[in-house]
């Protein structure tokens, strides 16, 4: 079996990633969906990166997995502190700079 | 080439727990349902000649990442309900629709491509670190800086001021004398009694009972007693061996005065 199906896995998993990033309206759920699309990301590197017999895809996956901590660590200190001061993750609630 | 059974659990144990995301209710199973997604994926990049990069997988997502949701969800609170109205009309299906797109977009590129197989080296740790330390070694330490930066700024972020000074012990008891409390501890229940039982009275020097020093858990659930069946037991020993019953009420006398 051709490595390339893993891409169309990857694909798939982007496109349900995305689509609850659109609809879910609770914070830590539209975030893991964030987290499932990089992670969807991470599978397209490693599976080129077999396709063209090279490392440096991995070494890509590898810097994207860093990345996500951080920005994982970040993103849920800004959901707690917006919990502190609302009482609520849904994401329509602050809705205060609307023109 | 690439075992086709593989390729299949891979996708059976990714694609289904992802769907998760889209149709569960709980927030707590959507996690666990992603953790289950992120080990299939550690499988496919085991599979895909990336072992190295299947155990930081495991490690980082579902060891690290996936535990800290769950754990923001702890704190923000587990039944956080999800409101249900829509605040753009028929924003759920447009979504749907463009997410679909999406996916049917990305399928057709891909399947327009042909890309050659070449040999395939396994990314040993070894191997990444050889990369890693030489081609990309300013990225490395780029990503330090990142990750220092990222720390720092969850701390700053889940900070909060002290709006009122802390207070000392010693005011505690202060406020505590002032509504009118006891200002020293309740002496312990059986203390100085005939029996050190947590539902018996505590006697003061003159041998009266002191009711507060039974819990008030135990009188509310009626669990205390008045002794009597104990000092029946008593006398009933001390009518079989009548000598060291003088004895220990001597003692007890003497105790008590």
């Amino acid at each position: 079996m051709d490595p390339i199906n893993f891409v169309y896995l990857a694909a798939i998993l982007f496109a349900i990633g995305s689509a609850a990033v659109l609809t879910r309206r609770n914070a830590i759920v539209a975030f893991m969906g964030v987290e499932l699309m990089l992670n969807a990301a991470n599978l397209s590197l490693v599976t080129f990166s077999r396709i063209h017999g090279e490392v440096d895809g991995q070494v890509m996956a590898f810097f994207v997995m860093v990345v996500a901590a951080a920005e994982v660590v970040v993103g849920l200190a800004i959901i707690i502190a917006v919990f502190r001061t609302r009482q609520s993750i849904s994401l329509d609630e602050p809705a205060e700079l609307r023109g | 080439m690439i075992n086709p059974f593989l390729f299949w659990a891979v996708a059976l144990l990714t694609i289904p727990p992802s769907l998760a995301l889209l149709f569960a209710r709980k927030a707590v199973h959507i996690a666990m349902a992603v953790v289950v997604a992120m080990v299939g994926l550690a499988t496919a990049y085991v599979g895909l000649d990336a072992p190295f990069l299947g155990v930081i997988q495991i490690v980082v997502y579902t060891g690290a990442v996936m535990i800290l949701f769950v754990f923001v969800l702890m704190l923000v609170g587990v039944d956080q309900r999800e409101d249900l109205k829509e605040t753009i009309k028929g924003q759920r299906w447009i979504a749907f629709v463009f997410a679909g797109g999406l996916g049917i977009f990305l399928i057709s590129i891909i399947a327009r491509v042909t890309l050659p197989l070449s040999t395939p080296v396994t990314g040993d740790p070894d191997v990444i670190a050889g990369v890693l330390f030489s081609k990309y070694v300013l990225v490395m330490e780029v990503l330090g800086f990142l990750l220092i930066t990222a720390a720092i700024g969850a701390l700053v972020m889940t900070h909060m001021p002290a709006l009122r000074p802390r207070h000392t012990q010693k005011e505690i008891s202060a406020s505590r004398v002032k509504v009118g409390a006891d200002p020293v501890n309740r002496p312990m229940p059986g203390y100085y009694a005939r029996h050190n039982a947590l539902d018996i009275p505590a006697l003061d020097p003159n041998g009266n009972p002191i009711p507060d020093s039974v819990s008030r858990v135990l009188e509310s659930r009626n669990q205390t007693q008045d002794g009597i069946g104990f000092r029946a037991q008593l006398e009933e020993s001390a009518a079989d061996q009548p000598a060291p019953d003088a004895a220990t009420r001597d003692r007890s006398k003497g105790k008590g005065e």
